[in-house]
Protein backbone atom coordinates (compact mmCIF):
# COMPACT_ATOMS: atom_id res chain seq x y z
CA UNK A 1 0.00 0.00 0.00
CA UNK A 2 1.69 3.34 -1.18
CA UNK A 3 0.30 6.82 -2.54
CA UNK A 4 2.71 9.56 -3.24
CA UNK A 5 2.35 13.09 -4.66
CA UNK A 6 5.21 12.68 -7.63
CA UNK A 7 6.70 16.19 -9.78
CA UNK A 8 8.06 13.67 -11.86
CA UNK A 9 6.33 11.88 -14.56
CA UNK A 10 4.05 8.82 -13.73
CA UNK A 11 6.11 5.33 -14.33
CA UNK A 12 3.07 2.89 -15.31
CA UNK A 13 4.64 -0.11 -15.45
CA UNK A 14 7.30 0.40 -12.23
CA UNK A 15 3.30 0.46 -10.46
CA UNK A 16 2.05 -2.70 -11.93
CA UNK A 17 5.17 -4.32 -11.32
CA UNK A 18 5.20 -3.06 -7.92
CA UNK A 19 2.04 -4.86 -6.70
CA UNK A 20 2.34 -7.63 -8.51
CA UNK A 21 2.58 -10.92 -6.79
CA UNK A 22 2.19 -14.62 -7.50
CA UNK A 23 -0.98 -15.27 -5.17
CA UNK A 24 -2.24 -12.58 -7.61
CA UNK A 25 -4.43 -13.66 -10.33
CA UNK A 26 -5.25 -10.16 -11.53
CA UNK A 27 -3.88 -6.53 -11.74
CA UNK A 28 -4.90 -3.57 -12.77
CA UNK A 29 -3.64 -0.38 -14.04
CA UNK A 30 -5.09 2.99 -14.55
CA UNK A 31 -3.97 5.62 -16.04
CA UNK A 32 -5.70 8.95 -16.26
CA UNK A 33 -4.50 11.61 -19.03
CA UNK A 34 -4.84 14.89 -20.24
CA UNK A 35 -7.29 15.14 -22.58
CA UNK A 36 -7.17 17.24 -25.66
CA UNK A 37 -10.66 18.98 -25.18
CA UNK A 38 -12.96 19.87 -22.27
CA UNK A 39 -16.00 21.14 -22.30
CA UNK A 40 -16.02 21.72 -26.01
CA UNK A 41 -12.83 24.01 -25.44
CA UNK A 42 -9.70 22.72 -26.98
CA UNK A 43 -6.78 21.88 -24.16
CA UNK A 44 -3.60 22.35 -24.74
CA UNK A 45 -2.25 21.42 -20.73
CA UNK A 46 -2.98 21.44 -17.51
CA UNK A 47 -1.00 22.79 -14.02
CA UNK A 48 -2.02 20.50 -11.17
CA UNK A 49 -1.35 21.93 -7.99
CA UNK A 50 -2.62 20.52 -4.51
CA UNK A 51 -2.61 21.32 -0.27
CA UNK A 52 -0.11 18.75 -0.53
CA UNK A 53 0.19 17.69 3.08
CA UNK A 54 -3.78 17.31 2.93
CA UNK A 55 -3.81 15.55 -0.05
CA UNK A 56 -1.21 13.69 1.01
CA UNK A 57 -3.38 12.36 4.36
CA UNK A 58 -5.90 11.88 2.06
CA UNK A 59 -4.65 9.66 -0.70
CA UNK A 60 -3.39 7.42 2.30
CA UNK A 61 -6.47 7.04 3.84
CA UNK A 62 -8.16 5.99 0.42
CA UNK A 63 -5.46 3.19 -0.25
CA UNK A 64 -6.19 2.16 3.73
CA UNK A 65 -9.45 2.08 3.34
CA UNK A 66 -9.24 0.06 -0.38
CA UNK A 67 -7.13 -2.38 0.83
CA UNK A 68 -9.46 -3.08 4.14
CA UNK A 69 -12.55 -2.97 1.80
CA UNK A 70 -11.30 -5.14 -1.02
CA UNK A 71 -8.53 -7.28 1.64
CA UNK A 72 -5.61 -6.88 -0.21
CA UNK A 73 -2.35 -5.03 0.47
CA UNK A 74 -1.23 -4.38 -3.46
CA UNK A 75 -2.41 -0.69 -3.87
CA UNK A 76 -0.50 2.23 -5.76
CA UNK A 77 -1.58 5.62 -6.27
CA UNK A 78 0.41 8.34 -7.56
CA UNK A 79 -0.81 11.75 -8.51
CA UNK A 80 1.25 14.08 -10.29
CA UNK A 81 1.78 17.63 -9.68
CA UNK A 82 3.32 20.82 -11.96
CA UNK A 83 2.06 21.27 -15.45
CA UNK A 84 1.38 18.38 -17.98
CA UNK A 85 0.67 18.38 -21.73
CA UNK A 86 -2.14 16.64 -23.65
CA UNK A 87 -1.36 12.84 -23.70
CA UNK A 88 0.49 12.90 -20.37
CA UNK A 89 -0.38 10.54 -17.12
CA UNK A 90 -1.97 12.89 -14.29
CA UNK A 91 -2.42 9.98 -11.98
CA UNK A 92 -1.85 6.28 -11.95
CA UNK A 93 -3.49 3.53 -9.43
CA UNK A 94 -2.41 -0.32 -9.32
CA UNK A 95 -4.16 -2.73 -8.03
CA UNK A 96 -3.70 -6.43 -7.88
CA UNK A 97 -5.93 -8.79 -6.04
CA UNK A 98 -6.32 -12.94 -6.10
CA UNK A 99 -9.94 -12.29 -7.89
CA UNK A 100 -10.08 -9.60 -11.19
CA UNK A 101 -13.76 -8.29 -10.01
CA UNK A 102 -11.87 -7.18 -6.61
CA UNK A 103 -9.31 -5.86 -8.08
CA UNK A 104 -11.70 -3.97 -10.77
CA UNK A 105 -13.60 -2.43 -7.68
CA UNK A 106 -10.58 -1.75 -5.64
CA UNK A 107 -9.16 0.68 -8.75
CA UNK A 108 -12.46 2.07 -9.30
CA UNK A 109 -12.89 3.29 -5.44
CA UNK A 110 -9.73 4.87 -5.25
CA UNK A 111 -10.26 7.19 -8.58
CA UNK A 112 -13.77 8.07 -7.23
CA UNK A 113 -12.51 8.82 -4.05
CA UNK A 114 -9.36 10.47 -5.23
CA UNK A 115 -11.68 12.58 -7.45
CA UNK A 116 -14.21 13.51 -4.50
CA UNK A 117 -11.90 13.80 -1.31
CA UNK A 118 -7.96 14.83 -2.20
CA UNK A 119 -7.29 18.52 -2.46
CA UNK A 120 -5.66 18.78 -5.93
CA UNK A 121 -6.92 21.63 -8.57
CA UNK A 122 -6.17 21.68 -12.18
CA UNK A 123 -6.06 25.17 -14.48
CA UNK A 124 -6.50 24.20 -17.24
CA UNK A 125 -4.76 25.97 -20.72
CA UNK A 126 -6.97 26.61 -24.13
CA UNK A 127 -5.46 26.86 -27.41
CA UNK A 128 -6.47 30.86 -27.37
CA UNK A 129 -3.94 31.32 -24.63
CA UNK A 130 -6.48 31.80 -21.88
CA UNK A 131 -6.12 29.48 -18.24
CA UNK A 132 -9.05 28.66 -16.19
CA UNK A 133 -9.46 26.74 -12.65
CA UNK A 134 -11.28 23.51 -13.02
CA UNK A 135 -14.50 23.20 -11.09
CA UNK A 136 -16.33 19.68 -11.43
CA UNK A 137 -19.30 20.70 -9.52
CA UNK A 138 -19.95 23.57 -11.73
CA UNK A 139 -21.48 25.81 -8.83
CA UNK A 140 -18.79 28.53 -9.83
CA UNK A 141 -16.36 29.46 -12.49
CA UNK A 142 -13.39 31.77 -11.43
CA UNK A 143 -12.15 33.41 -14.38
CA UNK A 144 -9.39 35.22 -13.71
CA UNK A 145 -9.54 39.03 -15.25
CA UNK A 146 -7.32 38.50 -18.43
CA UNK A 147 -9.49 35.37 -19.21
CA UNK A 148 -12.71 37.62 -18.84
CA UNK A 149 -13.44 38.07 -22.50
CA UNK A 150 -13.37 34.43 -22.93
CA UNK A 151 -15.91 33.27 -20.77
CA UNK A 152 -19.22 32.07 -22.53
CA UNK A 153 -22.53 33.97 -21.74
CA UNK A 154 -23.90 30.12 -21.65
CA UNK A 155 -21.45 29.17 -18.60
CA UNK A 156 -21.48 32.22 -16.79
CA UNK A 157 -25.61 32.30 -16.56
CA UNK A 158 -25.29 28.68 -15.30
CA UNK A 159 -22.73 29.42 -12.38
CA UNK A 160 -24.93 32.36 -11.27
CA UNK A 161 -28.31 30.71 -11.15
CA UNK A 162 -26.47 27.95 -8.89
CA UNK A 163 -24.95 30.16 -6.54
CA UNK B 1 -6.63 34.28 19.11
CA UNK B 2 -4.61 33.82 15.93
CA UNK B 3 -5.36 31.21 13.16
CA UNK B 4 -3.87 31.13 9.79
CA UNK B 5 -6.00 30.31 6.58
CA UNK B 6 -4.22 29.19 3.63
CA UNK B 7 -5.71 29.35 0.24
CA UNK B 8 -5.64 27.77 -2.72
CA UNK B 9 -6.45 27.86 -6.68
CA UNK B 10 -9.16 30.30 -7.41
CA UNK B 11 -9.34 31.09 -3.73
CA UNK B 12 -5.69 32.27 -3.66
CA UNK B 13 -6.30 34.28 -7.18
CA UNK B 14 -9.17 35.88 -5.66
CA UNK B 15 -7.90 36.82 -2.18
CA UNK B 16 -4.12 37.61 -4.05
CA UNK B 17 -2.46 35.33 -1.36
CA UNK B 18 -2.35 31.55 -0.49
CA UNK B 19 -1.54 32.85 2.73
CA UNK B 20 -2.77 35.14 5.84
CA UNK B 21 -3.43 35.28 9.47
CA UNK B 22 -6.57 36.59 11.17
CA UNK B 23 -7.29 37.43 14.85
CA UNK B 24 -10.24 35.91 16.25
CA UNK B 25 -12.58 36.20 19.72
CA UNK B 26 -11.77 32.90 21.66
CA UNK B 27 -14.47 29.89 21.44
CA UNK B 28 -14.61 30.90 17.34
CA UNK B 29 -15.36 28.39 15.27
CA UNK B 30 -14.80 27.80 11.92
CA UNK B 31 -18.11 29.80 10.24
CA UNK B 32 -16.56 32.68 12.17
CA UNK B 33 -13.34 32.50 10.43
CA UNK B 34 -15.16 31.92 7.01
CA UNK B 35 -17.45 35.23 8.00
CA UNK B 36 -13.88 36.82 8.81
CA UNK B 37 -12.44 35.93 5.24
CA UNK B 38 -15.60 37.40 3.79
CA UNK B 39 -14.68 40.86 4.49
CA UNK B 40 -11.59 40.51 2.80
CA UNK B 41 -11.00 42.66 -0.45
CA UNK B 42 -11.53 39.93 -3.42
CA UNK B 43 -13.59 37.66 -1.27
CA UNK B 44 -16.71 38.26 -3.45
CA UNK B 45 -14.70 35.51 -5.75
CA UNK B 46 -15.32 33.06 -2.69
CA UNK B 47 -18.50 31.05 -2.39
CA UNK B 48 -20.34 32.12 1.36
CA UNK B 49 -19.79 28.47 2.45
CA UNK B 50 -16.48 27.00 1.34
CA UNK B 51 -15.54 23.65 2.50
CA UNK B 52 -12.87 23.88 5.64
CA UNK B 53 -10.32 21.92 6.68
CA UNK B 54 -8.46 22.31 9.91
CA UNK B 55 -5.13 20.90 10.76
CA UNK B 56 -5.31 19.11 7.32
CA UNK B 57 -8.64 17.31 8.19
CA UNK B 58 -12.46 18.48 6.52
CA UNK B 59 -13.95 20.26 8.97
CA UNK B 60 -17.61 20.95 9.75
CA UNK B 61 -19.15 24.73 10.42
CA UNK B 62 -19.52 24.71 14.22
CA UNK B 63 -16.10 23.21 15.05
CA UNK B 64 -14.41 25.44 17.28
CA UNK B 65 -11.13 26.81 16.85
CA UNK B 66 -7.94 26.64 18.95
CA UNK B 67 -5.10 29.90 18.93
CA UNK B 68 -2.71 28.65 16.22
CA UNK B 69 -4.70 26.43 14.32
CA UNK B 70 -4.50 26.17 10.40
CA UNK B 71 -7.93 26.87 8.28
CA UNK B 72 -7.63 25.80 4.73
CA UNK B 73 -10.24 26.86 2.12
CA UNK B 74 -10.99 23.89 -0.15
CA UNK B 75 -12.10 24.86 -3.45
CA UNK B 76 -13.80 22.35 -5.52
CA UNK B 77 -11.29 19.64 -5.50
CA UNK B 78 -10.11 18.47 -9.26
CA UNK B 79 -7.70 15.51 -9.13
CA UNK B 80 -7.50 13.05 -11.26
Amino acid sequence: MRAALVDAPLDAAGLLAEVSAPANGAAIVFVGTVRESNDGRAVTGIDYTAYAAMAQRELDAIVGEAATAYDTPHVVVEHRLGTLTVGEASVVIAVAHPRRAAAFDASRFVIEQLKKRVPIWKREHYVDGSREWVDPTGVLVHPSPADQGHTSAGRATTAEAQR
Amino acid sequence: MNVTVLLFASYADALGTTELEIALPAGSTVADAVRRVATLPGADRVPPKPLVAVNERYAAPEQRLAPGDQLALIPPVAGG
